[in-house]
């Protein structure tokens, strides 16, 4: 029995990996849910999306590369983020204008919305295939790790390794800013407390003079920020492939669902509770065990609940069972 | 000109299309019998799973973006009702995952029942909990030694339980079958939600129909494929070493082996059309019966038809498994067109929102649009391929030879399908909102 190697066993395989993931899921989640609260549907374009804003981070982060500007340890993507930001919503805005407005102005139903935002989808995936291919690419440079296994292991003498990689330290330090920056914004400011009131009664909102096309449109460039920022922490994190971000539509959707469509702080508890129960469940905790328990009690098998294709099961399950039993979600979504 | 003219002619259209791909070679057409008919068959499937989305989406207003998932099923019932049986498999772990399975079963049943026969507390959330744990690691204890025994049993070839050996032409009705039990417990536990939740959850559970259909080797051989699966029509090969075959396509003037492949897929166009128009029958008969008016009521006014004491949660499910039933016959039929089984190739892009494309194009609420939609969409899915090669080399062609943008682009042409499908899709929700061939 070793508890401190079973904890650092834990914290290297489990709790760091969901950490950075959960940050992932739960910034795309809460653009999803903004989506849902300010323009009252679930937007299936929103991994094309995330994909669109990391694609352009990522030929920015090339042509930086290219010139030989870096950020030192940490990876370039940081400096051409911004630029990602500025096209994500350049295109945001552009869609909006082009293509919802025309129904929010015909006021309809929600599901046509849907159907819209499938047509999106398609021209997104379609426009990043065509820019940049189909293919994995990988941008990450500067520093690999924070900490790397073996320097773990020399500092403290066990015989376990804590690998913390830039790119997941990066990823938590970086939705730790966004969330705080998007909750004072809107808590505090002006616009951020008339998006808020528009998503609570559209029609006293409307009433009170605030104008609902400025409110939409802050919607999508924040939405596209977000976006932006989750899509390339992904792609820094893991890697960059265009179908990968279409997939993720799912684990985002059940994670601002499980939290409560509509509500910003229920997309980033669901996000952790989804990136969680993914990982703990399709992680081999032979290790762990073999650690934690007695040696009589120690496990022949890898105590793998489900392989790790079944990923989709899992947040799909929790998305089920939030749904059957508390339908607005954890914390007080809308049921529109 | 009268509607109907109108519509006739959009079939000539398709028709033309078809016919003109088989006659000439100009433009984006390619000039062979063989690619034709692979469009038209491919075509006809497609219509038929547009007909199983048009009865959930047209008829009741069902939001299903999980079709994927159920023509996967419907592939899965040909392997198991066609290949040989492998009886090996079956005295060695057969019985135990079965076992394992009903046990799975049984956990299920025992957790809804006591959440359903329990009064709510502290004591049911243990006892549930229990449960579902406890049921978890036997159904792990009895599956997953019976699970290795079928897969060590000749890996290369086999390695999963086998079919029933029956007629492959079974499996298309078993495939829906599947595909209706399927939709059957989906239908009891997400039906009820709001319209965008059951798009989400009918998304989740199509992923998940995959990654089973991906890892359980025992079942479907996973990412190896299950190949040579039986056909309803003879090899081409044996055609061409027929003398009487032989001799009848030379009369016709044409070589062995054109005749040979042509005559199969004309063979299958021809069964794919009868099963097309039995099912077109079947839901024009069912769109005009007093049901499918009760139908079209709960899909425009839910409020208004429970007021007029219809059950609607049960319509609901009622059309939700006959929809999918339909689309898991398409799965099967399209499984044995192949002749094999890859699921990896399913990708929800082209077997669910593609056949979404093809019913909003084509018009939802009927049934005809829907089947001018799927057979319209899935030539020009084809051949906006050839299409973009054709305009790229237009607009490159006065840029510098050798330029590295016109190679990208040029290289880039075959990635314009999914952006025209949006496209099309877009235009034709904006302006055209109820399809070529419009609800009545």
């Amino acid at each position: 029995m070793d508890l401190l190697n079973a904890l650092v066993a834990l914290t290297n395989f489990v709790i760091v990996p969901g950490l950075a993931y959960g940050s992932q899921l739960a910034l795309g989640a809460l653009g999803v849910t903004l989506i849902y609260g300010i323009l009252r549907f679930s937007n299936f374009a929103h991994g094309d999306t995330m994909a669109f804003g990391a694609m352009v981070t990522i030929l920015v982060t090339w042509l930086f590369q290219s010139v030989g500007l870096s950020a030192g340890p940490l990876p370039t993507a940081l400096l051409a983020l911004p630029f990602g930001i500025l096209g994500t919503i350049a295109l945001a805005l552009f869609t909006d204008k082009t293509v919802y407005r025309f129904y929010r102005q015909q006021k309809a139903k929600p599901v046509i919305f849907v159907m819209v935002s499938l047509g999106v989808m398609f021209i997104m995936n379609g426009l990043v295939r065509f820019i940049i291919g189909p293919g994995d690419q990988r941008f990450t440079d500067g520093e690999r790790f924070v900490i790397s296994a073996r320097t773990f292991k020399k500092l403290t003498g066990l015989d376990e390794g804590l690998a913390i990689k830039t790119t997941e330290a990066l990823t938590v330090v970086t939705a730790v800013i966004v969330v705080a920056v998007l909750f004072w914004f809107l808590n505090k400011t002006r616009t951020g407390k008339s998006m808020r009131a528009y998503s609570d009664n559209e029609d006293l909102a409307l009433l009170s003079g605030i104008n609902p096309e400025r409110v939409v449109m802050y919607t999508w460039m924040i939405v596209a920020a977000l976006a932006t920022i989750a899509g390339v922490l992904y792609g820094l994190d893991k890697s960059f492939k265009p179908f990968t971000y279409f997939q993720l539509l799912l684990p985002i959707f059940a994670s601002a669902i499980v939290g409560g469509l509509g509500n910003p702080l229920g997309a980033i508890a669901g996000g952790f509770i989804i990136a969680f129960s993914e990982v703990t469940i399709t992680y081999a905790w032979k290790k762990v065990l073999t650690y934690g328990l007695p040696d009589s009690l120690a496990p022949d098998g890898l105590v793998q609940l489900l392989s790790t294709d079944y990923k989709f099961a899992v947040s799909f399950a929790i998305l089920i069972v939030v749904l059957l039993f508390k339908p607005t979600g954890l914390f007080k979504g809308k049921a529109v | 000109m009268t509607d109907t003219m109108k519509h006739t002619l959009l079939f000539v259209f398709v028709g033309v299309m078809i016919l003109l791909e088989g006659m000439t070679d100009v433009l984006f057409f390619s000039g062979s019998w063989n690619s034709a008919l692979v469009i038209l068959n491919m075509g006809l499937i497609s219509a038929i799973m547009a007909i199983g989305v048009n009865i959930q989406w047209g008829f009741a207003g069902l939001f299903n973006v999980g079709i994927m998932g159920f023509t996967a099923l419907g592939g899965l019932a040909v392997v198991l009702v066609s290949t040989p049986v492998i009886p090996e498999a079956w005295s060695s772990g057969g019985a135990g995952i079965v076992m394992a399975l009903v046990m799975g079963a049984l956990t299920v049943v025992a957790a809804v029942m006591i959440t359903k026969f329990m009064p709510a507390g502290r004591l049911r959330a243990l006892v549930l909990a229990v449960v579902m744990i406890a049921g978890f690691f036997v159904y792990r204890a009895i599956f997953d030694p019976s699970v290795s025994s079928v897969e060590a049993i000749n890996p290369a070839l086999q390695g999963n339980i086998g079919g029933l050996g029956l007629p492959v032409l079974l499996a298309w009705p078993a495939g829906g079958l599947l595909a209706a039990g399927a939709a059957w417990l989906i239908g009891k536990t997400a039906l009820g939600l709001r319209s965008d939740y059951l798009a989400i959850a009918t998304l989740g559970i199509a992923e998940i129909i995959i990654a089973v259909l991906k890892n359980e080797d025992w079942l479907s051989r996973g990412v190896k494929n299950v190949v040579g699966l039986p056909r309803p029509l003879p090899y081409e090969v044996d055609l061409q070493n027929d003398p009487s075959f032989v001799e009848r396509a030379a009369s016709w003037g044409l070589d062995p082996v054109t005749a040979s492949t042509v005559y199969v897929k004309a063979g299958y166009a021809l069964m794919f059309t009868v099963v097309l128009l039995a099912l077109l029958w079947m839901a024009q008969m069912a769109l005009k019966s007093p049901w499918g008016r009760m139908m079209r009521a709960i899909r425009d006014n839910e409020t208004a038809a429970e007021a007029m004491g219809k059950d609607v949660t049960r319509r609901h499910l009622q059309i939700f498994v006959l929809g999918s039933a339909i689309c898991g016959i398409a799965g099967a039929m399209m499984t044995t067109l192949d002749s094999q089984l890859t699921p990896g190739s399913y990708n929800p892009l082209r077997f669910t929102f593609l056949i979404w494309v093809m019913v909003i194009v084509g018009g939802s609420g009927n049934n005809f649009g829907a089947v001018l939609g799927g057979m319209l969409i899935w030539f020009f899915w084809i051949k906006v391929e050839p299409m973009g090669i054709l305009l790229m080399e237009l607009v490159t062609s006065g840029m510098a030879e050798g330029s590295a943008l016109k190679a990208h682009l040029l290289e880039s042409a075959s990635h314009m399908r999914l952006f025209t499908m949006g496209l099309i899709l877009l235009l034709v929700l904006r302006f055209s909102p109820r399809g070529l061939i419009p609800e009545k």
